[in-house]
Order: C-alpha cells, then structure tokens, then sequence
C-alpha cells in the first residue's frame, strides 16, 4: 500500500482537466511502477494535470478523479504468460460505455479497481474518461525497485500517457 | 508497446497477496472438524526488526497493515518507550489518542458499508448496495472521509502516516489546523448516529459467544492508544505480563500463529472492548448504544457491526472533546535515549488487541521483536463459531454455506489479504 490520494500538483484554478493515478506498493517491487510513473510525470508536470498515488482503495480514488474529465490509473498486474514490462491500455466510458474487467467483491478488508470503477457509475462519481494503464510485473516480493524489465518499459508508459494527456 | 489485450485477469492484481480456505470435516451429521487455514506468506517482520534502531521501529511497523497503520505505530512507540523508561506528555498523549480516533472511523467505516452491511441486507457487494441504496453508501465515503481528515492533520497521511514517532510527533498541529478539523467531524457525527440507528434495524441470527473477552482497559476511559490489559471474566494484567497469560503456537494449517489466554480460547476486538468498558462510553455514545439494543455486554458476534456503529460515534465525539480541550505540545516529541531493556506495549487496532514486545541493546538496536495481531488471537475462536454454524445449517447447499460461513467470519473483520469470496469451502462427508 502507499500514500492516500492527495493531489501532489496543484491543478489550476478551474480544476485539473486530467488526473494520473498511480497505484501500488513501492516496496513490493514492481507494484510500485505506478508510483514510479508518477514520480517521472513530476519532472515534467504537465498543465492542468493532478498527480496522485494511491492504494486503489475505492473511497480515495472516487475522491480523486470524480469530476474530472480523463482520469489515467497505472497499476501493476500478473498475467498467466508472463511479458514483463508489457503495457496495456484499457479505456473505459465516457458516461458508462465499456465495462471494468474482473470480478467484484474484493477481500474482507478491501476492494480493488474493478470495484472502484462499479461502484463509481453506481454513485454517478466516474471521471470523463477513465483509462488504464496496467504493466505486467515480474517480480512483487519484497524491497523497493523495480525489475530491470519493468524499469525498462518506463520511457515508453511515460510516453504513451503524455500522448493520452495531449 | 502498447496492446488491448484481452489477458488481463484483474482478480491477480499484485497487491493481493494471500488466500484463505475452510475445509469442514463431517462424520456421520457430525462436524468433526473446521479450519480456517490462512495461506498468506508469513512477513517476517519480527525478524527484519532486528538490528534496527530503536527510533525506526514505527515506520517500519506501520508498514504491516494499509488499515491500521496506527495501531502498529502505536503499540511500538508504547513498547519503545517502556523500555526506555519515558513517558510522553498529556498533550502527545491527546494528540495520540486523536490520531488512533481517525483510524477507528475510517477502518469502522470501511468495514460496515464497504464489506459488511450487504450481507445483512441481501446484496452481493457494495456496488449492488449503492445502486439501490446511493445516499447509504454515500453516507459511509463521507464517514470514511471524515477519519482519512483526523489521520491526514495529525498524521501527515491516512495510510502509513508520517508525522508521528517513537517519543511524540515531529510537529504538532496548530489550534487552527484542529478547528477546521472539527467543522468536518461535527456532520460526521450526524452520519454516524445515523449509521447506529441504520445497523441496528438488521436481522441478526442469535449466536452467544462463551469465550472470554480480553481489551485493553484505562481507568474510566474507553481504551483506544494504550492501557492495561483485561478479561470480561475478571483477568487483570499490565502489559508487561502479556506473555505470561497469553501464547502463542503453530498450527498446520495457517501461516497465523493461534493463541491462547492461559490456555483458553479467547476474544479480541470490539465486542471485548465494548462488554468491557461499555460504562466509560461518552454520554452521546451511550445513547446511541442503548437506541441500538445493546446492553453493558455484547456477545453476538454478528452484532459487532453494531458496535463498531457505536464506536465511530464515540471516536467523533472524542476526537471533538480532544480538538476541544487541546494544548499544542511543546515540543511536539520527546528524546527517547536507548538503554538495554525490554519494553511491551498494547492498544486496540480497529479489530482487536495489538501487543508488541522489544528487547533493546544499550545503543538502541533492536536485538528482539515480537508481534500479536489480533487476528491470530481470534483465529482460534473464528474457527469455534465456523463450527457451531455449519453443524446448525448442514442442511444448505454448499454455496448457501460458504455465504453464512464468509459473513460469520467478517463479523471478526479478519485482517488477512485475502481475494474476494475467499472461502474455497470443502465438506467433506464420511
């Protein structure tokens, strides 16, 4: 788990036309690529566009892209064949059109994305727009860092989601 | 490159680290056996702690649970501080205790209208729950909401938060901070005596818990960030003899250590804390806890949402008394000097008694840890009400089962990272 989702950039005065997301642990190795993609957006802090990370716990992200109109979400995943570094992009809405992958119910001590995403068209609180960039991870044990595959794919998540903030 | 792909399998998201399972034993109508076996990887925290400074210990720690950061900041610094023979100021100590109230509200809120209200109201989840009931759910983010503020003023942040340390805090917040506080919690109180009056209307299945109960305990106050440490049958001890009455052993099947309390089952969390210091409840949570039904003591399991409602009420209303009668401390925290000791130290995580023990060397290292979540404690008595409940309903079919059995164990908010619907449930009839 990681920080809560307080905006690190400040947004403008109208609000941010765009949030990034980044979501994960980064001390659990490679979880931590959305933490990671965040912290290289802030180098470049582009306009109008709040940088936050967060656990995925549903409450905060609601909080953090309600009302903004293209909210982005990195997060690490595992895939049954393995490409580490391999980068996908989902993208959901706007106003309901598409539907979050995986099931819902989250553990009994928490709920993850899916949920965040069902329980925010319930609650009419979705961004705009909401895409997912979701790396696939090598390596989530233990320790801060990432896998050589993953800190490789960084130059390119960092590219691709600049071209998707325009 | 990018790809839409297809391949995603959203359920193996990589913060979900563990499983749980319940295999069931049945011989001739009989339930002979039931184990709530628990897959997560053991962490080993109590090992990486040593040869650390005294000083590092709670940012470790909090790292344990993305939840109750809190608490295992807490029950370190208590610990630490035992062992170095130091005592905070009543002003940190208030501010401590503020801190903790923002973690009750925040992790209560979660657990009644995130996880635990469906089962009570026939729905799957809490999405299905919010598309009929949208203010309902809308009332819990606003509680939640409203603890996240408490941890995020006094704490830096509400997950692992930053600002507090062994001896105090790096800084203290100022009146001003606090005020503005208190305009967010005022209609929070509101929603959580509202939250009190929703809960209680529940069906609950009658259950009586025999096991003891055991909290923390102080004098005329409803534990929260310290204290002694007590049974509901009487049992009365400092935390420095917590290893004389409570043990902890392996079983085969799970990774959580069992215990017991001189040798008995026994109960943490909050249906010990409230049937052992209902009475020290603030007036307004009284009231609340009376309109509610309940009376000094609690023993259903199924009524801890019930409980928990009661406590948020409280936590408000004494985070409001604490911002109220503040005194900035000054300095915010303490030297703590290391010196060759051991230290214990409890508090009351969200679900239960946390202790932590710490043997210190003379320059501050930590030569030993030693960690008691209160979800290994009530492992023992978990799997003692999975027992009474499937003898009494080997009627359902397996899916009506596995439904009373997950809802009979998030009546304990069971603190392990497990997926969703977690139970693989197997009878197994001989």
């Amino acid at each position: 788990m990681s920080q809560p989702a307080a905006p690190r950039s400040a947004p403008g005065p109208a609000g941010p036309r765009a949030v990034v997301i980044g979501i994960g642990n980064p001390y659990r190795r490679d979880d931590g690529v959305g933490s990671a993609l965040v912290a290289a957006l802030e180098r470049v802090r582009p306009p109008g566009v709040a940088l936050t990370v967060a656990d995925g716990e549903p409450s905060q992200l609601l909080d953090a892209w309600s009302g903004v109109p293209l909210a982005v979400v990195v997060d690490a995943v595992l895939c049954e064949v393995p490409a580490p570094g391999r980068i996908h992009r989902s993208a959901l809405g706007p106003a309901g059109a598409g539907s979050p992958a995986g099931r819902g119910g989250g553990s009994t001590h928490g709920l993850g994305i899916p949920d965040a995403i069902r329980l925010a068209r319930a609650l009419d609180r979705e961004p705009g727009q909401l895409v997912v960039f979701a790396v696939e991870a090598a390596d989530i044990g233990f320790g801060p860092g990432l896998s050589p595959a993953v800190a490789a794919c960084l130059p390119e998540l960092t590219r691709v989601i600049l071209a998707e903030l325009g | 490159m990018t790809h839409r792909s297809r391949q995603l399998r959203v359920s193996a998201l990589a913060r979900v680290e563990g499983e749980g399972a319940l295999s069931v034993l049945v011989e001739d109508g009989q339930v002979r056996d039931a184990q709530l076996r628990i897959y997560e990887p053991p962490r080993f925290f109590e090992a990486f702690l040593r040869g650390r400074q005294h000083t590092e210990v709670t940012d470790i720690t909090s790292r344990i649970c993305g939840i109750c950061p809190v608490a295992y900041q807490a029950s370190a610094w208590l610990a630490i501080e035992d062992a170095c023979g130091v005592s905070v100021s009543e002003p940190i100590a208030a501010l401590r205790r503020l801190l903790y109230c923002g973690e009750w509200i925040s992790s209560h809120a979660l657990h009644i209208y995130l996880l635990h209200a469906p089962d009570f109201l026939g729905y799957p989840d809490v999405v299905a729950l919010a598309r009929d009931h949208r203010a309902l759910v809308e009332r819990g983010l606003r509680l939640k909401k409203a603890g996240n503020a408490i941890l995020e003023t006094v704490g830096g942040r509400a997950i692992h938060p930053v600002n507090s340390r062994v001896g105090g805090f790096y800084r203290a917040p100022s009146r001003a901070e606090l005020a503005a506080l208190a305009e967010q919690l005022r209609p929070a109180l509101d929603d959580a005596l509202a939250t009190t009056g929703w809960v209680a209307g529940f069906d609950f299945p009658d259950l009586e818990l025999e096991h003891d109960l055991l909290a923390a305990s102080q004098p005329g106050r409803y534990a929260i960030e310290g204290g002694q440490v007590a049974s509901a049958a009487g049992l009365a001890f400092p935390p420095q003899e917590f290893g004389d009455h409570v043990v902890e052993h392996q079983v085969p099947h799970s990774t959580a250590l069992h215990a017991t309390l001189d040798g008995r089952g026994y109960l943490t969390g909050p249906l010990a804390r409230y049937t052992i210091s209902s009475a020290a409840l603030s007036p307004i949570a009284r009231q609340a806890a009376a309109a509610a039904g309940l009376g000094a003591a609690c023993r259903n399991p199924f009524r801890s949402i019930v409980v928990r409602a009661v406590e948020i009420v409280y936590a408000i209303s004494e985070a409001l008394r604490i911002i109220g009668e503040y005194e900035r401390p000054d300095p915010a925290g303490l030297d703590v000097p290391p010196r060759a000791a051991t230290g214990h130290g409890v508090s009351e995580a969200p679900r239960g008694l946390l202790y932590h023990r710490y043997q210190l060397a003379a320059d501050g290292r930590i030569e030993a840890a030693a960690i008691v979540p209160p979800t290994s404690q009530n492992q023992a008595a978990i799997e003692a009400d999975l027992r009474g409940v499937v003898a009494a309903n080997l009627d359902l079919d397996d899916a009506a089962l596995t439904a009373l059995c997950e809802r009979t164990i998030r009546n304990y908010d069971p603190c392990i990272s497990c997926a969703a619907h977690f139970l693989d449930l197997r009878v197994e009839h001989r």
